[in-house]
């Protein structure tokens, strides 16, 4: 278990001042110019070094992806940082108690993760309905100028201006092209890539999209060292971790952890275990909607990481861990997420626009048991046929789900099929149209 | 996606208050020259905000206009945004968060009371005080099940505190804002299991 002095948001909670004062005494802010003194390679270096994967769900490593960016500045094409608080994922509120409670570890972040890059200006995206928390964030951002710890004259010698900006109510936005062309004052459909945003990315110019907590987590890695951060979790799993634990568990919570913990210490540890016992539990989604389901028997002792969950077929994502006990239907869990899926697709890529929308009505049928048995593997293989014909990964996340309920929950679908024709019914059964 | 249209009752006019246009050119300074357009859904989410939380087809309109963009372009932005409400909404306008999260700590029986006391989605209120809507992940999935009226966040609820809260609104006592079971924010109820050290165990 993560012991509170490797914790990075020490007011995660919100129980402790969350001011600049409170945050200076807390260690933000504390000498970063020395931090910037480091030079721009060296600082990329130093969190490539420290294994950092990004915090928004893919994995990919942030050092890398910050490489990415020109090496050279074109003045007709600054460089832009987007930090993408379009927090929507069901499961995931990490990035609101960082945005409400802590959020000098982001300001302070933005400042450093800019001057790696070049940027003098950086967005921050934050959800529509995070109204609070987008007034939080933005009080501490009035805080840092009024202290001159950021701005065009600031005391750090690197003229650096951070701005929040906000978007309306679509989970598209997440996804850092589509995120672009929102703030960019068009509908969030995604881009097809490449050109990649590194090369042409906000009003065309070289932008690199990160996630709030891969943002934040970078001035105490700088202060710590890489080492420090790169020693906690499994080889390529490193770090502390922002789980968000909802569902059937007693006391469903936020909590930083290192990167790697066993599922069932997590729960057994912050969440008072799971309701009813562990021979209760179910099923968990264990990274956010977006990834596939997994068993009791495979989650329980499985390091909760990249790799490890990837092994098994599912995903750590946003470490959005959703736990079902025995109580869930479970067929119905995964079809309110088909509907998610359908209400949130952009609409652009036709496998994505249709597909969701057919699934969910199939899902729906099934949830109700009418339903025939060769209708399964019709869905299995529709969803295949959306997964990877997209221009973004909603296509994916959207088949995902279902995938996981056929391979695991296959008899479970069966079983309410047999039950709903054993009984009389007046509607016939349907099948859908292939 | 969903199929949004606009209000069939419109009013003949809109403008932004003088307040309201102060605060839109702070917003529009915030993007680069000739990038105004980045300021569309601050725009029209002040619009909405002014006229009863709905937004209505002049204040489109208006917000092409200062924004210099075509209105079609501005058009698209309020129907494909969901949080852009197209017809009138109650004075407390509830939005119930019904994605698997909230569903599973209980959403349904959240719906189950709007609907008693509410009616069906989208219908306001003979007394104009609420109307509802289910809507996606609103991401505060630990404090689930959820509701957000109007701009605030209201969590941990129950069939009987939700009563409270929809009894405490109707008679316009202060309501709180947040947990309704007395939590901070998202720290596991009861007693802490980290940060202990800074905050001791609660």
């Amino acid at each position: 278990m993560l012991s509170d002095s490797d914790r990075i948001f020490t007011n995660l909670y919100g129980l402790g001042d969350r001011s600049l004062s409170g945050a200076k005494k807390r260690g933000q802010w504390d000498n970063t110019k020395a931090l910037l003194a480091l030079g721009r390679d060296k600082i990329i270096e130093e969190v490539k070094a420290s294994g950092l994967r990004g915090r928004g769900g893919a994995g990919f490593s942030t050092g890398m992806k910050w490489s990415f960016m020109p090496k050279e500045i074109d003045p007709q094409r600054p460089h832009y940082l987007v930090i993408n608080a379009d927090e929507s994922e069901p499961g995931t509120c990490k990035d609101r108690e960082i945005m409400r409670n802590d959020p000098h570890t982001l300001v302070e972040g933005a400042m450093i993760a800019s001057y790696a890059m070049g940027a003098h200006a950086c967005y921050i995206y934050v959800r529509g309905e995070f109204i609070a928390e987008r007034e939080a964030l933005q009080a501490a951002v009035d805080e840092a100028y009024a202290a001159n710890l950021i701005g065009k004259n600031n005391t750090h010698g690197y003229p650096f201006d951070l701005y929040v900006h906000h978007g309306a109510g679509a989970y598209i936005c997440g996804e850092e092209t589509a995120l672009i062309e929102s703030l960019e004052g068009k509908k969030g459909m995604p881009r097809l890539k490449p050109p990649f945003p590194a090369n042409v990315g906000l009003y065309g110019c070289p932008t690199t999209v990160n996630n709030v907590e891969s943002i934040a987590v970078v001035p105490t890695i700088l202060r710590r060292g890489a080492a420090w951060f790169a020693g906690i979790g499994r080889p390529n799993n490193a770090g502390t971790k922002l789980f968000c634990i909802s569902g059937h568990v007693n006391t469903p919570c936020n909590i930083e952890e290192a990167m790697s913990i066993s599922f069932r210490e997590l729960i057994d540890a912050h969440c008072g275990g799971v309701r009813g016992g562990w021979d209760n539990l179910l099923a968990v989604i264990p990274g956010g909607s977006s990834v596939r389901c997994l068993p009791a028997h495979e989650i329980i002792d499985c390091p909760m990481d990249f790799d490890s969950l990837s092994k098994l077929g599912s995903g750590l994502g946003t470490a959005a861990v959703i736990v079902m006990d025995k109580s869930t239907d479970i067929i119905r869990a995964i079809a309110r997420l088909s509907y998610f899926y359908k209400h949130e697709s952009c609409g652009q890529c036709t496998p994505c626009r249709e597909g969701t929308g057919w699934m969910w009505r199939v899902m729906q049928r099934m949830v109700e048991g009418r339903a025939q048995k060769k209708e399964i593997d019709m869905l299995f293989d529709v969803s295949k046929q959306i997964e990877g014909h997209t221009i973004c990964a909603l296509g994916d996340a959207a088949a995902w789900p279902v995938q996981g309920l056929i391979t695991h929950f296959r008899d479970v679908i069966e079983q309410r099929i047999d039950q709903y024709t054993a009984n009389p019914h007046s509607d016939p059964v349907r099948v859908a149209a292939e | 996606m969903s199929v949004r249209r606009l209000a069939e009752n419109q009013p003949d006019s809109f403008d932004f208050t003088p307040e309201n246009k102060a605060w839109l050119d702070k917003q529009i300074a915030k993007y680069p020259d000739g990038r105004q357009a980045s300021a569309v859904v601050p725009a029209l989410w002040q619009a909405q905000k002014q006229n009863n939380y709905w937004l209505p087809q002049k204040a489109i309109e208006k917000v092409a206009e200062i924004l210099g963009m075509p209105k079609i372009r501005v058009l698209e932005v309020a129907t494909f945004y969901t949080m852009f409400n197209l017809e009138p909404v109650g004075k407390y306008y509830i939005q119930l968060c019904g994605t698997t999260p909230c569903m599973l700590c209980g959403s349904d029986d959240l719906i189950k009371v709007l609907e008693r006391r509410v009616g069906p989605q989208r219908k306001v209120t003979a007394d104009g005080l609420f109307s509802w809507l289910e809507v996606e992940c609103l991401g505060a999935c630990c404090n689930a099940p959820m509701v957000q009226i109007n701009d605030d966040f209201f969590e941990d609820l129950t069939p009987q505190n939700f009563e409270k809260l929809l009894d405490d609104l109707a008679a316009g006592r202060t309501v709180k804002i947040g947990s309704q079971t007395g939590r901070v924010s998202s720290e596991p109820a009861g007693k802490l299991t980290s940060l202990t050290s800074l905050y001791g165990a609660k």
